[in-house]
């Protein structure tokens, strides 16, 4: 969880881009750091290979200005794609309070999803943390690509949903992002959560402020 | 809990924070001693105030400290307590607190790095107490944002990144 500091009145809030190597999530930080106005951001660091790749994060401050005398603070992180980098990706998945999953939506990155996948969910438990009980958002990105595969398809692969157990929480939920569409619904008797997902093109800056909206706002609920 | 622990840092930690490093700053005659949290975040920086980016340094310096505590693991060793890093006129000393938090001391040719480490020792044991106690009481009456701050918060973040 964030951590509120009272000495300085700030507020600081750890949001995590995950994925697949290649599928975008620089090019997302980087979308960010070009539109937002410079007063409001911070220095953006990469920790890069000499061919771009990164090698251990990309790191952009942004900031949200001052509400109720809180500086409330981004620090959005990318992790390395790679599976080799494993060690860093866990790292940085320290303190997490929002993560992003940018799913490269090609075919062909399929199982490259999945495995990212998996591995973010083994990552966070062994930091003892519950990815289905922190904010989490999935963002399909190349959506212009002629080889990208339907939206239905990466659904049932990479957010399936997870069961609802908490009777309190069984109850619909529809997606204020689509119409009839639903976060928590019921399928053959048990209640099943997903998580709210967007559709990208990162390079262009579509659904890169979409996607950041919505996992930043369910950071923020967390504080309460 | 689901995610990471939370903790607050009060006015009070701050004094205490303030009052041990300014002590430790005058034994040792390093420039500016810096806390910074594990996940990244600058707690509190005493002393010369720092030319750079804190944001962007507190992020480097909990990364550079995780990947070495990765590194000793990889030599069998539980930790690197501290690491040290040296330049031509300007070094830096890092030390563990708490294992939560880190000391970060930049010092330059006006000091040793004998004298840094020998002074550190007990910055690190006062530290540890303070932080040890500052963990121990949190989730039980660390107050909590006001309700109003929640619908700012989401004005702000729709002005930001476009309604």
């Amino acid at each position: 969880m964030s951590m509120i500091n009272y000495a300085s009145r700030e507020i600081n809030c750890k949001l995590v881009y995950y994925g697949p190597g290649l599928g975008g999530k620089t090019t997302n930080l980087e979308f960010v750091y070009n539109k937002v106005e410079p007063g409001s951001r911070g220095k953006m660091i990469s920790l890069a290979t000499e061919t771009e790749r990164t090698l251990f994060f990309d790191f952009l401050p942004v900031d949200l200005g001052t509400i109720r005398g809180f500086k409330v603070k981004f620090h959005l992180y990318t992790v390395p794609g790679q599976v080799y980098y494993n060690a860093s990706r866990k790292l940085i998945l320290k303190g997490v309070d929002g993560v992003v999953f940018v799913a490269d939506s090609q075919i062909e990155r399929m199982d490259a999803n999945i495995e990212a996948m998996q591995n973010l969910y083994e990552n966070m438990s062994q930091h003892g943390y519950d990815l289905t009980r922190i904010p989490f958002a999935i963002q399909y990105n190349k959506r212009d690509l002629p080889n990208a595969a339907p939206v239905s398809e990466l659904q049932a692969a990479l957010n399936p949903g997870w069961p609802v157990e908490e009777p309190a929480r069984q109850r619909v939920l529809p997606d204020p992002n689509r119409e009839s569409e639903f976060l928590v619904s019921q399928l053959d008797g048990q209640w099943i959560e997903r998580a709210p997902y967007f559709e990208a093109v990162a390079l262009t800056g579509d659904g890169v402020f979409d996607t950041l909206k919505a996992i930043s706002k369910n950071v923020v609920k967390t504080l309460g | 809990m689901s995610g990471s622990s939370s903790w607050s840092f009060r006015e009070e930690d701050a004094q205490a924070i303030q009052g041990i490093l300014t002590g430790f700053l005058a034994e040792s005659n390093a420039r500016t001693a810096l806390i910074v949290d594990r996940t990244g975040q600058m707690v509190a920086t005493v002393g010369e105030t720092p030319r750079f980016d804190p944001t962007a340094f507190a992020s480097l310096t909990a990364a550079d400290f995780s990947a070495n505590d990765q590194l000793a693991r990889m030599l069998g060793e539980p930790e690197f307590g501290a690491l040290f890093h040296q330049g031509e006129r300007e070094s830096m000393y890092l030390a563990d607190v708490a294992r939560r938090v880190i000391l970060v001391v930049l010092f330059d040719n006006r000091t040793t790095l004998g004298l840094v480490k020998l002074r550190v020792k007990s910055a690190v044991g006062q530290l540890n107490q303070v932080f040890t106690d500052m963990f121990s009481r949190d989730g039980t009456s660390a107050p909590g944002v006001a309700s109003e701050f929640l619908g700012e918060a989401e004005d702000e973040i729709d002005k930001l990144f476009g309604a």
